[in-house]
């Protein structure tokens, strides 16, 4: 019992120095746009994904363009279908804890519930972690900004690489342990790196996405025959 | 916003409810979608270091490097990540 939650408490770990560094830099840039707390801590409640909410930070400012907005959410959130028909089968049986786990799935809960696996209380208790790290460091960017001096944030330059270490991690840990899917692992580096060169970090996943299921519908076919 | 993004979590699982929903592609894709998610998931977090700026990169394609070959000797993920980050930090406290 005790154990899942440890092991889930452990592997959010560095989930905690990463939304906590982003958090908190997110917090401080909605303090000193002018934003009540309200704005960013709904945001960090209800739409929980960081990329948008630094995003939207920037487009509520100017005159609000609802179309835009939208188109936006929705191209940096489409890598979330990715996640979604990569844990179909993973989550068919997890009942109650199923619409929770969907909810709080972001980039870092969905890379470690998918390659780590675990009792399904273990992963549910392990979104929850890292999405209570995120709207905690939002908070406490936006009241404690003032306080944070240039000096400390000096010694913390670098932290967010955190988030880059866990993902290189992860698709290593992924890439030694499933031999047969090599091909998988470089067409995703591959597509995105194309994409974000050819398309601008902006709008380049989208792009990737379709590269990927269209090679990998490609490869399906042959193996069908 | 909030509504779009979480569209995008919940969508998977409302097309393909259950096993018998899922059309054999689909089924081929949650084997083979993980391996080049991750990939994906490395290019996106760095898909705003500027590699045209003065640095060019180089800092976080050494980071990069070097959580690649401490997987490779340590097979650990936590001694990755702890090791790359501090290493990373260093590098742009000190070096850079």
């Amino acid at each position: 019992m005790s154990g899942d939650l440890k092991q889930a408490f452990r592997l959010s770990l560095p989930v905690l120095g990463a939304f906590w560094f982003l958090g908190i830099s997110y917090g401080m840039l909605a303090s000193s746009m002018g934003y009540s707390i309200w704005i960013p801590l709904s945001m960090a409640i209800t739409v929980f994904s960081g990329s948008v909410e630094f995003i939207a930070l920037t487009m509520l400012v100017g005159a609000f363009n609802p179309v835009a907005a939208l188109t936006m959410a929705l191209m940096v959130g489409a890598r979330h279908i990715f996640y979604g028909i990569s844990m179909l089968d993973k989550w068919r049986n997890a009942g109650w804890k199923k619409p929770f786990l969907i909810f709080w799935m972001c980039d870092e809960s969905f890379a470690i519930n998918y390659s780590q696996g675990g009792s399904f209380r273990q992963q549910l208790t392990l979104s929850f972690l890292n999405y209570s790290y995120w709207v905690t460091g939002g908070i406490m960017g936006y009241f404690l900004g003032e306080c944070i001096s240039d000096d400390m944030m000096h010694y913390l330059k670098g932290l967010d690489f955190v988030v880059v270490a866990m993902f290189v991690s992860i698709f290593m840990d992924d890439f030694l342990r499933n031999k047969g899917r090599h091909g998988s692992a470089w067409l995703g580096v591959l597509a995105s790196a194309v994409c974000l060169v050819a398309f601008g970090p902006a709008q380049f996943i989208v792009p990737t996405m379709l590269v990927i299921l269209t090679v990998l519908y490609f490869k399906y076919r042959r193996q069908d025959l | 916003m909030a509504v779009a993004v979480m569209a995008t979590r919940f969508i998977s699982f409302f097309v393909f409810p259950s096993e018998k929903s899922m059309p054999p592609f689909v089924r081929f894709l949650s084997r083979y979608l993980p391996s080049a998610v991750f990939g994906m998931l490395v290019v996106y977090c760095l898909k705003d270091v500027d590699f045209m700026g003065d640095k060019h990169g180089v800092p976080e394609l050494i980071g990069v490097a070097f959580c690649v070959l401490v997987h490779l000797l340590m097979k650990n993920i936590m001694v990755t990540i702890a090791g790359g980050t501090l290493f990373y930090m260093l590098l742009v406290q000190c070096v850079f």
